[in-house]
């Protein structure tokens, strides 16, 4: 099937900036991502806006008309929500609107304003990905909600607290030198043990941070690119979503993530590859276990694994597979709606040689991403390949 | 529990129905429990649901301690949470005991409690 060709992506520096408006933040990685494609803005025939809270953070909805004035278009704008994987859902209409002709150009992008909220606030605000009625109402937060699922796998598959340690000392090891990142500090595996409690067995460092910001990037057809001699030396080759029950409490497993499972194997098929093509990968690591829960989702490690996949230097930068080279959710930060377009937009620098961490995926030819929404009742994952 | 205090129509009810000792959950032909309200059954869309006693008795399957809340818990925390198993169908509560003496596998009894904060009615776990 076509593929939609990455023309151009731009990013904000994730962080703490509590008086940065979403339409702010969004206008900035919008007309970043619009001058790195070299496009004439009116060519743009369609925006998907990924956001997750806009409402409890900021009191604004019906972010599509804003957010296309904020970068100065106006082309049919949507937003799309699907909780923490609301980013990688709008890249997902983005990529379907180029793949079936009905846009050439498209402009898709995630932003999230988190940190006027506050830490309890933030938490709350979080929660509503959650089912109000059987988890909510009993006091569920997402970190406790990973934290159900890490104490279940420690019982039925075995690894510990220290196991999962080695996964937040490998993301803020890549997150060290980028520029963009929310933490470019490393840390140890005792400073994550003996970090306060959020939601035991997580900690504060087991947990991705609250980030405002915002990522997009500019999607075009292969024959727009040609007849404009884009560069687009990078492309999206397939695409796959899962969807699962609501509440953690309704799935056959607490440990097992079948949304992920049929994302994944989706997008192997549809971009004609296999698993065992895959040189690195962006995944959704909100909390330490759902790195490793993730990966075993998407058939790199049988069940019960992968825990140890860090540890092992497996998946670290020099590792055979390098995951989260970007930083991950946990130290480049989570700004819930931009996650999963900034993976794209990581993956994307990764591949043209300017991210800092090029040098350690020098000769790879196919990346994922895969994002996904509360405890994994939510999934999508992307094929990222070098284009012909 | 009167027509004019229903809130949440099926749920509240359940709720109720945990308070009274006598919880039930929703069973379609095949067998599927789950939890109301439901127009039709989850797992495979039929939609002649009958209401079907559940145990009191249930195995813990996961629990977390709590430190940072939303709002409506604030002055709650700490609390252990947890994941229990009654026959076909699984609830989420809170455990109403300290962490120490919790574990997965833990045998719980389910019942009715309240949050510290907002004095509304959550489902809860006591160690057997
Ligand atoms: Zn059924």
């Amino acid at each position: 099937m076509a593929s939609a060709h990455i023309a151009g992506v731009g990013m904000t520096e994730f962080g703490e900036f509590p008086e940065r408006t979403g339409r702010d933040l969004f206008g900035e990685a919008g007309d970043t991502a619009i001058d790195d494609a070299g496009i004439d803005r009116e060519e743009i025939d369609a925006l998907y806006v990924g956001n997750f809270m806009g409402e409890l953070s900021e009191n604004q909805g019906h972010m599509g008309p804003l957010m296309a004035k904020a970068v100065g278009i106006d082309a049919p704008a949507t937003r799309v929500e699907s909780a923490c994987a609301s980013g990688g859902m709008a890249v997902r209409q983005a990529v379907k609107d180029v793949r079936n002709g009905e846009a050439d150009v498209v402009l898709v992008g995630g932003v999230e304003r988190m940190h006027n909220m506050g830490t309890t606030g933030a938490t709350g605000g979080l929660s509503v990905a959650a089912d109000d009625l059987w988890e909510i109402r009993q006091g569920i937060t997402f970190p406790g909600a990973y934290a159900l699922m890490a104490q279940r796998y420690f019982a039925v598959h075995g690894g510990d607290r220290e196991d999962l340690a080695h996964v937040a000392v490998k993301n803020h090891a890549n997150a060290a030198n980028n520029p963009l990142a929310q933490y470019q500090t490393e840390i140890s595996v005792e400073k994550v043990l003996d970090a306060p409690p959020v939601a035991l067995p997580m900690g504060l460092f087991d947990s991705s941070p609250i980030t405002d910001g915002a990522a997009a990037t500019v999607l075009v057809s292969e024959e727009y690119a040609e007849e404009h001699g884009l560069e687009t030396p990078v492309a999206i080759t397939g695409t796959g979503q899962g969807t699962d029950n609501l509440a953690l409490a309704e799935r056959d497993s607490m440990v097992w993530t079948p949304a992920t499972e049929d994302a994944g194997q989706e997008a192997y098929e549809d971009a004609g590859i296999s698993k065992d093509d895959v040189d690195f990968l962006e995944v959704h690591d909100c909390f330490t276990i759902a790195e490793v829960l993730a990966l075993e989702g998407l058939g790199f490690y049988d069940e019960g694994e992968a825990i140890t996949a860090a540890r092992e230097g497996e998946t670290t930068a020099d590792g055979d597979l390098p995951v989260n080279l970007s930083g991950g959710l946990k130290a480049k930060g989570h700004p819930v709606g931009a996650t999963g377009v900034a993976q794209v937009t990581e993956i994307t620098k990764l591949f043209r040689g300017d991210h800092v961490n090029s040098d350690a995926v020098e000769d790879a030819s196919v990346a994922l991403t895969h994002n996904a929404g509360g405890t994994v009742a939510s999934a999508v994952v992307h094929v990222l390949e070098v284009a012909e | 529990m009167s027509d004019d205090e229903i809130q949440n129509d099926g749920y509240d009810q359940a709720l109720e129905a945990i308070e009274n000792g006598n919880p039930y959950a929703l069973e379609c032909p095949e067998g599927h429990q789950s939890m109301p309200p439901r127009r039709v059954c989850p797992e495979c869309g039929a939609s002649d649901l009958e209401e079907v006693e559940i145990p009191l008795s249930g195995e813990l399957l996961s629990y977390n301690v709590t430190y940072v809340p939303t709002p409506d818990f604030k002055d709650d925390v700490p609390f252990v949470l947890g994941i229990a198993q009654f026959d076909n169908v699984r609830l989420t509560g809170r455990v109403k005991a300290d962490a120490e003496d919790v574990e997965v596998g833990s045998a719980v009894e389910v019942g009715l409690g309240e949050s510290e904060t907002t004095e509304r009615p959550l489902v809860t776990f006591d160690l057997a």
